[in-house]
């Protein structure tokens, strides 16, 4: 029992230690309080285990569902929830459980898809338009300030109207439209570091702008666009579901949820479970987000907290 | 000599009419931004759909002619649409023709686009303004409620409410309310603004079927459009709720820490007042901006709510014309749409300067 508890406890006063001994060691220690805050708060950690299903979902979606999400079978359509297909099945007879698990990756994709394109653009937008100032920085502003006083999801359905309906053009669609928030943020931050000594030493060192920015700024405006992204992603998989929904965004047959529960409205009435599995589906993913994404902002942006 | 020594009024005077002078200076430039910084907006507007416009890979001038029209009839309805002209004379006519409210033909419709807009309009907005209202009524109370129960069962459940109006799909939360209250309960009426059999009963004055139908003193149809917008209006509003309690409640927290909050109740006013006459009166200006906000975010989820509800509005106009690849009536609703985002936009900020004296 002494000899199991003895170690933690040294790992611990080590990682809690008031004076560390190296940037390692008070960084971790920094994790390690932010974490156990994080562990205080309930549904933070409810929304974290519901973002950790949903990865591993989409990760083993073949081994979940084995059938394949497009196998239809038409003499079991409109099936109700049976042990034989959990969720029942649809108008042509293909398995609502095997396509929820498999419709998992698609909503994945789409998310991950948009953070990879909007992240970065707004930092690079934002962390220019707050270190250089001048009129770069009002063009741009002006620029963001257009974009955010748009309806988000209009805007994403004029450019899907102009580019096609499919996947990759609701990706570039409501990436387009989600950008501003981001560079607002980076921005922000950027005004407080830009006049801070250890961006005058490493300009006095003879670094470049571009060095500056990259290597020294945009770390450290990383966490709250991380932050931004987290609570986030809940309105992208909303819009990207409302585009599937109006069939603007993934194409059947592809296993999209909105588009599933659009499919599943002319059984509304009958076979209630062809519309509403699949929008339980969003509605606990983008609960999940939300909550995370509360929590960490508790956790990592002490100025918000209470 | 005392006449001398003593100060001269009139310096008073000038010092203030000249403070005031000043006063009304700033104030003007203010205005001026202000101005600057909307009519800046729009042309962002403008230019994002005609960009929009021009990107589609439809031939307008195919649209127009059909794809067995002589070469001459193509290369006149072409110069017709300018289509020749360099991109800038094109943007320019685009303007001026917008400015004077000429969004085009519709395909679909073959009428001008500012007319079905104007036909479309006031059912999206009878809709969004009792979501508003419902929103408003119940959620400025709620985040109260919140705020003063922080941290107990009352709060949790206001902010679980909260937080689950942010993330349910609007258009499922309504198929599930058509199930539920419409096909199982029959409480309410089903799709669309009317009953088949109501219809065109009342004249339209105003476009707002409530109030056209209190007008004509036709309770029959009112109750029947009331049935109709009911689930609907509830579900958007309960998205205008979400928004409106969240805000209330950090705003009321805020202010219930400050000082002069202790002082009321030191003063020993009941708790009843000093939160809901004090605290809750300095709150509710920056709630004037979230309930703007607020609004005309319900315009936009309204696209998903129309949709569910074959609900006659703007958002269903905006989708149907998409798929009829309709262009010129997509773009004019996002216009439309997009100018009273900005217009509302607008109008908070106003009240916010109106209604705060240290903004002033």
């Amino acid at each position: 029992m002494t000899a199991y508890s003895v170690p933690q406890v040294r790992w611990r006063s080590w990682l809690l230690s008031a004076a560390p001994q190296s940037r390692i060691q008070a960084r971790l220690g920094n994790l390690y309080l932010g974490w156990l805050s994080f562990l205080a708060n309930p549904l933070a950690l409810v929304g974290m285990a519901i973002v950790v299903a949903l990865l591993l979902m989409a990760l083993f979606a073949p081994l979940l569902a084995p059938g394949s999400p497009y196998a239809q079978s038409l003499t079991e359509r409109l099936l109700p929830p049976s042990s034989e297909h959990w969720f029942g099945t649809d108008e042509l007879g293909r398995d609502i459980y095997t396509r929820v698990v498999h419709g998992g990756r698609v909503t994945l994709t789409i998310v991950l898809l948009v953070a990879i394109i909007v992240a970065p653009l707004g930092l690079a937008i934002g962390t220019a338009a707050g270190y250089f100032g001048g009129l770069l920085d009002t063009v741009l502003m002006r620029i963001t300030d257009i974009f955010l006083a748009f309806p988000r999801l209009i805007l994403a359905l004029a450019f899907v109207a102009a580019l096609g309906p499919g996947i990759e053009n609701a990706v570039i669609a409501i990436a387009l439209t989600a950008w501003p928030p981001y560079a607002r943020v980076a921005r922000a931050e950027t005004m407080t570091l830009r006049e801070s000594d250890f961006i005058s030493a490493v300009r006095l060192q003879g670094a470049s702008s571009m060095r500056i920015l990259v290597r020294h700024v945009m770390p450290l405006c990383l966490s709250s666009v991380i932050i931004r992204v987290t609570l986030d992603m809940a309105g992208i998989i909303l819009t990207a579901a409302g585009l599937g929904f109006l069939g603007l965004g993934a194409q059947p047959p592809i296993p999209e949820w909105g588009a599933m529960v659009s499919s599943g409205r002319a059984f509304l009435l009958d076979q209630w479970w062809v519309a509403t599995i699949p929008g339980i589906a969003i509605f606990v993913v983008s609960l999940g987000f939300n909550l995370l994404g509360d929590g960490l902002r508790d956790v990592l942006d002490p100025k918000q907290r209470r | 000599m005392r006449v001398a020594t003593a100060p001269d009024p009139t310096a008073v005077l000038r010092t203030r009419s000249a403070e005031r002078r000043a006063r009304q200076r700033g104030w003007l430039r203010k205005a001026a931004g202000l101005l600057a910084s909307v009519l800046l907006t729009f042309f962002g507007l403008l230019a994002i759909t005609f960009v929009i416009g021009r990107v589609v890979p439809i031939d307008p001038v195919l649209a127009i002619v059909g794809d067995r029209a002589l070469p001459q009839v193509y290369a006149r309805v072409r110069a017709e649409l300018a289509l020749d002209e360099p991109l800038y004379v094109q943007f320019w006519i685009y303007i001026s023709k917008v400015l004077q409210g000429d969004f085009g033909t519709s395909v679909l419709t073959s009428r001008p686009v500012l007319e079905d807009i104007l036909r479309f309009f006031p059912a999206t907005i009878e809709l969004a303004t009792l979501a508003t209202f419902a929103g408003v009524l119940l959620g400025v109370p709620m985040g109260v409620i919140g705020a003063t129960h922080h941290g107990r069962w009352p709060d949790h459940f206001i902010r679980v409410v909260g937080l689950v109006g942010y993330s349910v799909p609007v258009f499922w939360l309504g198929l599930v309310g058509l199930l539920i209250f419409y096909a199982r309960l029959d409480w309410v009426a089903g799709p669309g603004r009317l009953d088949v059999f109501y219809e065109d009963i009342v004249e339209p004055v105003t476009g707002l079927l409530l109030i056209d139908a209190a007008i004509a003193g036709d309770w029959d149809v009112l109750g029947n459009a009331f049935s109709h917008i009911l689930l609907p209006a509830s579900i958007l509003g309960y998205f205008s709720l979400a928004y409106i309690s969240r805000m209330t409640r950090s705003f009321m927290l805020e202010q219930l820490r400050q000082e002069y909050v202790i002082t009321a109740r030191a003063k020993g006013l009941s708790e009843r007042r000093v939160v809901w006459r004090h605290a809750l009166g300095n709150v509710m200006l920056p709630l004037v901006t979230v309930i703007a906000l607020s609004y005309a975010s319900l315009l936009e989820g309204a696209v998903l709510t129309e949709t569910v509800f074959a609900w006659p509005g703007l958002g269903r106009y905006i989708t149907d014309s998409l798929f009829n690849v309709d262009m010129n009536a997509v773009l004019g609703g996002t216009i439309v749409v997009g100018a009273v985002f900005i217009g509302l936009n607008l109008l908070s900020d106003m009240l916010y300067r109106l209604l705060d004296p240290r903004a002033r």
